[in-house]
């Protein structure tokens, strides 16, 4: 292989949590350290939460985070307020630490689209999941040019899987962001897996991180399991985006543990030993090793955490189910900033069918 | 520049000046159109007058404009892209269906697209393959879209300018054929034309005649001719063909009781076919001939040497509307 293409690749903690290396200096801070804990915790158990509530009917189709949490919560501490995130259909841990509601993840895979209305304003102009794969990258790109046409300090992140990363959309968006230096930092979660195709034969380059070299910027690999490696490689991206300096590429290794989402069954195509072995990696564990070693972390500590995060998790869940249906108008009043007098017909049809459906719903359908 | 004779194509390019003098948050992008001013060169002249951060010439990618796009007029930017021939749309309508069309809805209204898609539509101008399309009906068929076709200069200028006004994603479809092709007086004073109305281009008893784009032009001068034959032609120029203004139509066809629906595309599942059901649905029993189509056939746009065979034509049209005045 070229030199050229020879990336970085970081890591700090091995799968036991012991240190590799000289860590940077903010990983002094076990404050900060324990909010990213806790926050990886916390979007754990209310992804389990989420699975459940699927399982027993409560929320449609879900997209499991297991296993993805470090690189989210890094991404979400390190992004300002201005910043804009791109995301793509896993990233519950992300949106969280942006200002997304429990509740409003859950409204969204349950079947609302008010979960993607997002009330806090720091996460306004942030773009909902995307489920059409890659097509968010080049959102990302048009977002920072309007960033850079404008002169703004803001970046936008934009977050896919390697499955993605075949896609001509993502191709197209790192190419338009090298040409025109946007401040757009692009997050591979390489978690090996697309629905059930292997990382091996998605692609024959041996890293991901190297396309971004095909379209003149940098790009790196960090352990995505491992959260200071990826806080420190995001914090760089992020700096270096923000002024002015080009977008990069940040390929992170982390290994989906769960099921691609509540309608898979990953058991069909991949090994029990397999994931056997990548649970011995995940973030969680790896975080509350060093974090105990360091003498900053104990079970009563632990458990004191699990029962806060159990009771955010419930409110959210009392407040999803509180929330009711929308009105059967709804659907009609922003396909167009204003419905179309034209089609004014269409509208009244379907709010008879709406009544007729309400009067008479009971043969089961 | 006002009141001087302008054709179609000038008609973009006023409008364009117009809505980037009016607003800075209007962007223009796409391939060539900076420097260059665009193939046709509808964007002439509007770098010097606006600069690279505004007339942004992009990569060649389709789906990456659209794309951008996207992005872009999320962040409150008013992007007019431009993708060079509507024969290269297809890498872009992803974008368009997946996205701009639907981002207001997702969001109930937190984000929003108001972006503007230019394209060259249609045959007629001896161009290479892939250069003649008229899919309008594909566009027309998305939920949150808008999809407008000017067929007159000074249709193209109030047209686009409320189409880049608009807070909704438009499909803006330029008929090559009628680029340079009769140019009006028309004075820039930035008024906008409705985007959800039919145009009654002239007034009629005996026959309605309805069309868009490029084939307004044969249908007006078969509209002449039936004149001269003592036969009064309503002709509708529809314009915006999502949404489509049925009242207007329904009315016309209620008033002559005979209709004949002209477009370039091909027949089946075009815009005519949702034009005759629906009034068929309205005004049945008004009806006193079935409706006629005169469109395409269903094969793709001929290379150049027997393209004139593919385009309705005004004897096509006087066929039809003999069809339907002698009909029982």
């Amino acid at each position: 292989m070229p030199d050229s293409l020879k990336l970085p690749y970081t890591r700090y903690l091995d799968p036991d949590g012991h240190l590799l290396g000289t860590l940077p200096a903010w990983a002094d801070d076990f404050e900060l350290l324990g909010r990213l804990y806790r926050q990886m915790v916390l979007t754990r158990l209310f992804d389990q939460k989420a699975v459940a509530m699927q399982r027993t009917g409560r929320i449609g189709t879900y997209a499991p985070t297991l296993g993805q949490e470090a690189m989210g919560v890094a991404i979400g501490s390190l992004m300002q307020p201005e910043d804009v995130l791109v995301p793509y259909y896993r990233d519950t841990a992300v949106q969280l630490m942006r200002g997304v509601k429990m509740e409003e993840i859950l409204l969204y895979w349950g079947g609302d689209e008010r979960g993607s209305a997002y009330a806090d304003p720091v996460v306004a102009q942030d773009f909902p999941l995307c489920v059409p794969i890659a097509t968010q990258a080049l959102h990302a790109c048009g977002v920072a040019t309007a960033m850079k046409i404008r002169g703004e300090h803001r970046v936008t992140v934009t977050t896919c899987g390697d499955g993605a990363t075949s896609k001509g959309d993502f191709l197209e968006a790192l190419n338009v962001a090298g040409a025109w230096q946007l401040p757009v930092v692009f997050v591979v979660n390489n978690n090996q897996w697309a629905i059930s195709v292997p990382r091996r034969i998605q692609c024959g380059a041996p890293t991901l991180a190297q396309k971004a070299i095909g379209a003149g910027f940098h790009g790196e690999q960090v352990d995505g399991n491992d959260v200071l490696a990826v806080y420190e490689r995001m914090q760089l991206a992020l700096e270096r985006a923000r002024q002015g300096k080009g977008p990069v590429l940040l390929e992170c290794l982390s290994y989906r543990l769960g099921d691609h989402t509540t309608a898979d069954d990953a058991t069909r195509y991949r090994s029990a030993e397999e994931v056997k072995q990548a649970w011995q990696e995940e973030p969680i564990k790896r975080l509350q090793a060093y974090l105990a070693a360091q003498g900053v972390w104990d079970e009563r500590r632990e458990q004191a955490l699990i029962a806060e995060c159990q009771a955010l998790v419930q409110q959210a869940v009392e407040a999803f189910e509180a929330a009711g249906n929308q009105a059967p108008e709804t659907v009609f009043d922003y396909v167009y900033a204003q419905w179309p007098a034209v089609l004014a017909e269409q509208r009244e049809l379907f709010l008879e069918r709406a009544a007729r459906s309400q009067g008479g719903n009971q043969d089961g359908q | 520049m006002a009141n001087e004779k302008i054709s179609l194509l000038e008609a973009v390019n006023l409008a364009l000046h117009r809505a980037m003098h009016e607003d800075d948050n209007v962007v223009v992008l796409g391939e060539d159109i900076g420097v260059n001013g665009g193939v046709f060169r509808a964007t002439a002249g509007l770098r010097d007058a606006f600069g690279f951060k505004r007339v942004i010439d992009t990569p060649l990618a389709e789906t990456m404009i659209a794309g951008l796009a996207v992005g872009m007029a999320a962040q409150g930017l008013k992007p007019v892209m431009e993708i060079q021939f509507m024969g290269f749309i297809y890498p872009a309508l992803d974008q368009l269906v997946s996205h701009a069309s639907r981002m207001r809805n997702r969001t109930r209204g937190r984000l929003s697209c108001p972006l503007v898609l230019r394209t060259p539509m249609g045959a007629g101008i001896r161009a290479p393959e892939h250069h003649s399309e008229s899919t309008e009906a594909l566009f027309a068929h998305i939920p949150g879209l808008r999809v407008v076709i000017p067929s007159s200069p000074a249709r193209a200028y109030g047209l686009l300018l409320a189409a880049i006004d608009d807070p909704d994603p438009v499909i803006f479809l330029e008929p090559t054929r009628l680029y340079r092709m009769n140019p009006q007086a028309l004075a820039d004073d930035g008024k906008r034309l409705p985007l959800d109305s039919c145009f009654t281009l002239r007034e009629g008893s005996d026959l309605t005649l309805i069309s868009w784009g490029a084939s307004v032009h044969e249908t007006l001068q078969a509209a002449a001719r039936l004149s001269e034959q003592g036969v009064s032609a309503e002709v509708i120029d529809v314009a915006c063909v999502k949404p489509l203004d049925l009242d207007t139509l329904e009315a016309s066809v209620r008033k002559t009781g005979r209709c004949v629906i002209v477009h370039e595309a091909p027949k089946s599942c075009g815009v005519g076919a949702e034009i005759a059901a629906s009034l068929y649905e309205r005004a049945l029993l008004d009806l006193q001939a079935p409706i006629q189509r005169v469109t395409a056939a269903d094969i793709p746009p001929p290379l150049y040497r027997l393209e004139q065979l593919y385009i309705p034509s005004v004897e096509d049209i006087l066929a039809a509307s003999e069809t339907v005045l002698n009909y029982a």
